[in-house]
This record gives C-alpha cells, structure tokens and sequence, in this order.
C-alpha cells in the first residue's frame, strides 16, 4: 500500500528552487575601515581619502543635503524595514600593502574568492576576450587590457581613478542623466559612492572587447554605493558586461547603485547585467536590499541604448533601467529576466521616454515568481508632444511556479501626440502539474523539465545576451533549481 | 508465441482521489505480444487507469499490486516507469510554450537513452533518427521547430503522441483515446504507425470508445469496464456486439 499523493510535484519544484545560495562565503581579508554612519564629517572624510577635486566634494555635499531632506520612496509593491543608514561602513577599502602594477600583486585570498566564483582574473586574462574591471567592496583592485583598450583611445577604468586623470570628463557628465535629487537612493549614492567603473569611447570607435566588471560585497556591514558613467561619443559602439555576486550573510545589505550612459550622435551603447546577489535564506531572512538607478540618455540622433539584465538575487530588488530618446531617431530597448523565489521581492521594469522624432522603443520583460515571492514589472512609456511618429512595443510575460507566489504587472503609458504607435501585450502563465507530469512520462526529470521551461520562456531575453554572458546566465538559472529532489 | 510471458499483472488494484474511489478492484493481466482493448462509458474510469499504470501523482492507490515485468511498480516515480518501457499517449496532450519539440523530443530520447546505460546521441545523429519517424507519421520536418503542443490541431497533437512512442520505442504502450477527434485520413496514419511499431516483445492497451480504431488495429481481447471495474472481457468480435446493443445490454 502506498500513497501516491505524498510526493506531490508542487513539493519536488519548490525543492528544487530552493537551492541554498552557492555563493556564500567571505573572505579573510585586512581591511580599513571608517566608523559606522553618515554625516558631512564622513563624507568630506570620503572625499578627502580619495584625495578628489573640489567640484566632486561640492556634488556630494549637494547630494548629502538632498538626501537628508528626502524620504524613502513607498509606491513599489514592496515591504521591507528601512535600513538604518547609521548602521552602515560607509567607507571600506581592502588593505594592500603598496599601489599594484599586476594582478601577481593582488591580495591572493581576493584571486581565491574570484575563482571560487569561476572569474579567474587570471585566466580570464589570458582565455577570453573580455577586459575585466574588478571591483571588490569598493575600490577596483585590477584591471585588465587596459593599455589594449588604450590603443584605441578607449578609457575604462575605476570611476576614482577617472576623477583624477579625466576630471573635465567627470564633470560635465556626472550626474547629467540622474540627477543628484532624482530620488532618494540616487541623492544618497551621489554622496556617499566609493567607487566604480568609468568608460569613455571615443568617436568613431566600435570596442574592441566586450567591457566586464564583476561587483562583489564583501564586507558584512558595508553598503555598497557603486557609480557607473559610460559616454559613448559620435559614431561609437561598446557593450558592457555587469554581474554580481555576493556571500552569504544574515543582515541586510543595502545596494543603491547608479548607472549613467550618454550616447551621442550614431552611437550605440549596450548594457548587460547578471545579478546574483544574496537572496536571503528560505525563510526570508537576509538578503541584498538592491536599489539601482540605471539610465541612459539617447543625446545624439540614431542613437541607441539596450538594457539587458537577468535578476536572479537580492532579497528586494528596486530597479528600472530607462532611455530618454532624444535624439531624432534614437532606439531604446529593455529585455528582462527577473526570477523571484521564497520571500524575495522584486520590483523592477523602465522607462522608455520619447523626446525625438521617430524615436523607437522595445520591452520585453519576463518575470518567474516562486515560492512566497513578489514579482512585479513596472513600466513607463511616454511619448512626448513632439516625438512625432515614434513607436513602442512592450511585452511582459509572467511565470508562476507553484501556488503562493504573485506577479504583477503596471504599465503606465502615455501617449501626447496622434502619430505614436504603441503596442502592449502580456501573458501569465504556470508551469502546471500537468505539464510537469507530461515531461516526466517522457522520462525527462523534473530537474531537466523545469529547466527547459524556464529557459524556453526566457529564450527571447537570453538571445539578447553576449554570448559568454548567454552561457553564465543559462548557468544561473540552472544553479538556482539544481539540486535533489523528492 | 509469447503467450504466456506476462508483461503487466494488475491485482485487486482500488484507487482513489480526493477521497473518491474511482478504481474498485480492478484486475488485468496483458501478456507480451497482446493488444488489449478498453471501453466502457464515460467516468467508468478507464483514464484513471491509464494515469495510475503512468504514476500520474493526483491518484493515491490503497491497495493492489501493479506488477509490470516482474515488478511492483507502485512505488516508482513516473519516469523510473517511463525508463521501464511504458508509455502514455495523453488523452489531451500538453501544451509546452517556448520549448520546442525537438528539443522536448531530443532530452526524451536522450533521457531514456541513459536510463538503459547507453550513451547519449547528437543533436545531428537525433536529426536522422526522427526524420525516419516523422515519415511514418506523415508530419512535416517544420513540425520539429514548433512549440510542443502549442497551436497543434487535434490532429497534430494525437500524431505528435505517436511519433513519441515510436521515438521512445515503449514496451507497454497506453493510448488513451488516441483516436478521439480524428478524421479518416489521420486515423489511418495513427493506426498504420501502431501496427507497424507493435511486435512480439510489446503490449499496447488501447482505450477507447469506438470500434472505428480497432476494425484498423485488431486487439487480442476487449475489456469493458464499468464503476472502476472490468465487468466484461472478450475477443475482438464484442466490439461489434457492443456497436449494435450499446453498454446498456451488459447491465445486470
């Protein structure tokens, strides 16, 4: 005698999505640290480390007197406690004994945490084509094929470094596309970031290699305010590779980055981001808060702006990767992935503003919610008075797994001439027992079935990714519901 | 003959859902090389069976014995008994979107392959192996690109059923009313792929409740079934019988 109904599917996936989280390890690392909380003290401290010029000091102070007049913004589907901005190391820098020249100078405990994550410096340096900005906490500890890139007057480097070899840069776009008091975690970011990456490709150059940079949060209590500036001048091309992974730990971390691309006349810049970071264990507890402003600014006619992201981790997510189109002709595009599970929260989509004339736009959002998450795309498309004949076309799709979870979709548009063009469509979905029981019956495991589905349904993202990325991104989600099960 | 190589035994099986008996003592024996039959009125619970010898997770057996090639399969998970040999063409196939059926066709295949410790095949050498199929079955090689199940016509999906049978070469083949919503011409196809896939060393258990399929594929015995039970077994020629008197005349 047995009872079939005691292995029911809807127990074997939820066990197979919730996988603990691979990633969670720190590393023994000497660093040097600031007192916790913020104040002006703190942040002319900040600015004063990094030894930056005086318009920089003025931008965070700016900032910093924004942010303390402002609130934590409520209208996301999203429940969380806010973090005590008191509680947070607002400054961190692993200690190294002199400036390094190599990577054969870097902290081999760092190289370790890098392997154990699959990002060899090492190897990626001499296997593949990428050039690879590492940032660890908060200052970038190695880059590489930089004097490569340098043949072709192309500038990637840490954004702390940029503030002192190209300060006339750093000042005229820095803060031009997200405004200091754009919101609250921008304000906040503005005031308080340590480091990032900065890119700079000149006119009428294609990039040579795809630009990578692998964040990391290492230290328990340090947020990371991370600030990333990408200008791509006339008739330029480069696409730029972000993905993140961060250890396990039972507090919240806070990540309120900021994300600005120009694209002039011609250009074209295209955005990749895999995002891992910690979820929180199964329970809910723990987990990356994540709060990025991304946002690009189509400035030149034909230009052309692509969002790609595949949001796996965080336990809140809080982002909307946006263009401002306007420039005649200027195309923007969002192609999401966003995979929720147990208590994780994400609320995240874009914004597609049409400025120019004959603009176009295109969203494809594909949200998986399992467990007791909360999935939730967000979208804006406004086409503005004189955006004569532009065009926008959104889909967002939803996956369901399981019966607790929730997906939501809000798509605002607004439409000020008669000549725009838009076109929406949306679809929910789950991934039923039946469809599970017929993969089984074909001798497919549950394992396998749930994979195929997944990545059938997020094919129409994946093809956006480069290639390499493509691979890591199949490869996560497939790490995220591998496993036993039964 | 293989007359008396017993390839499933089923015994005093009782099956339930949601508290509700739906099998109640049910026993069939099908030998190797044997086509069996089963009819009988709707809700008599001829699909349940076919789900419960799949290991369909919704059914809880409470007593019996499924014993396929000498074993008790009750216990096993659907694609351990998938990896056995048996099969089930689904009465209302599936849809799958964003996968598509060759790649839905390809893990099967493969899947099965390695369950019985043989290596896996290619993408390309898999080409071959189906092309050949998707002859017998009259489908077209574009077919292989679409979505499973996604937008097929009833038809499609019936021929789909087959052709994954012939694929996964099953020993115990269950087609539940695989001929429902067919016209003449595709029923013809679906039989023509059953008699030539079927041989000595297989069972197939047809379920059904037309005659049309069976004039094509004569079966060795027809059971009727009726309240979770076989209340009558027979040759091929109660079929007609039933044709002309309907299920009324089995009342007692």
């Amino acid at each position: 005698m047995t009872n079939q109904s005691n292995k029911t599917l809807n127990s074997n996936i939820k066990n197979l999505v919730n996988q603990p989280y691979k990633y969670g390890f720190s590393t023994n690392i000497e660093k040097e640290e600031f007192e916790k909380g913020l104040n002006e003290n703190v942040i002319r401290l900040i600015s004063k480390k990094k030894n930056e010029p005086q318009f920089l000091l003025d931008f965070r102070l700016k900032a910093y007197k924004k942010w303390k007049e402002m609130e934590c913004p409520e209208w996301a589907q999203l429940k969380f406690l806010e973090s005590n901005y008191q509680d947070i190391i607002y400054y961190s820098v692993p200690k190294s004994k002199k400036k390094l020249n190599s990577l054969d100078e870097v902290d081999p405990e760092i190289l370790k945490t890098f392997e154990k994550l699959g990002i060899s410096l090492t190897e990626q340096k001499r296997l593949t084509n990428v050039a690879v900005d590492a940032v660890f906490d908060s200052v970038s500890i190695a880059t590489t094929f930089k004097e490569e890139l340098a043949e072709y007057g192309v500038i990637f480097s840490s954004i702390s470094e940029a503030v002192h070899e190209y300060p006339d840069l750093i000042e005229k776009y820095l803060g031009t596309v997200v405004p200091i008091g754009d919101n609250y975690f921008t304000a906040l970011n503005s005031a308080v970031f340590t480091d990032g990456s900065f890119c700079y490709i000149p006119k009428g150059v294609k990039c040579p290699l795809d630009l990578s940079t692998y964040f990391r949060i290492n230290d328990q209590n340090s947020g990371q305010f991370e600030r990333t500036l990408i200008i791509a001048e006339e008739n330029s091309q480069v696409s730029y590779l972000e993905g993140c992974t961060a250890p396990q730990y039972d507090e919240n971390q806070l990540h309120a980055a900021v994300v600005e691309l120009v694209a002039l006349e011609n250009a074209n810049i295209k955005y990749s981001t895999v995002q891992n970071w910690y979820s929180g264990d199964s329970k809910g507890n723990g987990g990356i808060f994540n709060f990025v402003t991304k946002r690009g600014l189509c400035v030149g006619k034909n230009s052309k702006i692509s969002w790609t992201q595949v949001e796996t981790g965080s336990s809140i997510t809080w982002k909307y990767p946006s263009c401002i189109l306007i420039g005649d002709n200027s195309q923007g595009e969002f192609y999401s992935v966003a995979l929720t599970n147990n208590y994780q929260q994400t609320d995240t989509g874009t914004k597609m503003i049409h400025v120019g004339k004959n603009t176009r736009s295109q969203i494809v959002s594909k949200g998986i919610s399992s467990g007791n998450s909360k999935n939730t795309y967000r979208g804006f498309v406004n086409i503005n008075r004189k955006a004569v004949g532009s065009r926008n076309y959104s889909q967002c799709d939803s996956l369901l797994i399981g019966n607790s979870s929730n997906a939501n979709t809000f798509p605002f548009i607004s439409v000020q001439n008669s000549t725009g063009k838009i076109e929406h469509e949306a679809s929910t979905s789950k991934i039923g027992e039946e469809q599970i029981f017929y993969f089984l019956q074909r001798g497919i495991s549950l394992e396998k079935a749930v994979g195929l589905i997944i990545s059938g349904f997020c094919k129409d993202v994946f093809t956006e990714l480069p290639l390499e990325f493509s691979v890591e991104a199949d490869k996560l989600l497939s790490l995220k519901l591998e496993g036993s099960i039964g | 003959m293989n007359k008396n190589i017993t390839m499933l035994e089923i015994k005093n099986l009782k099956a339930s859902i949601n508290e509700n008996e739906i099998l109640k003592n049910l026993d069939l024996t099908v030998n190797k090389g044997e086509i069996h039959a089963i009819m009988g009125t709707n809700g008599s619970g001829k699909s349940t069976l076919s789900k419960i010898l799949a290991g369909h997770p919704t059914y809880t057996v409470t007593s019996g014995e499924i014993i396929y090639e000498g074993k008790n399969i009750i216990n096993l998970e659907p694609e351990e008994r998938s990896h056995l040999g048996i099969f089930l063409a689904f009465q209302y196939p599936i849809e799958i979107p964003g996968v598509s059926n060759e790649d839905f066709l390809y893990l099967s295949y493969n899947s099965k392959l390695k369950s019985i410790g043989k290596s896996e095949v290619s993408p390309l050498e898999f080409l071959a192996i189906i092309t050949e199929k998707l002859k017998i079955v009259e489908m077209s090689p574009t077919f292989l690109s679409r979505n499973v199940n996604e937008g097929f016509s009833g038809g499609e999906k019936k021929r789909n059923e087959i052709l994954q049978m012939l694929i996964l070469d099953s020993k115990l083949s269950i087609l539940d009313e695989t001929d429902s919503g067919l016209d003449i011409d595709a029923l013809k196809i679906i039989a023509n792929g059953i008699r030539n896939f079927m041989n000595k060393d297989k069972a197939i258990i047809l379920i059904t409740h037309y005659k049309r399929l069976l004039d094509y594929v004569r079966p060795n015995f027809i059971h009727v079934m009726r309240d979770g039970k076989i209340i009558k077994t027979g040759t091929a020629d109660l079929a007609n019988e039933l044709e002309q008197k309907g299920y009324e005349w089995l009342e007692v």
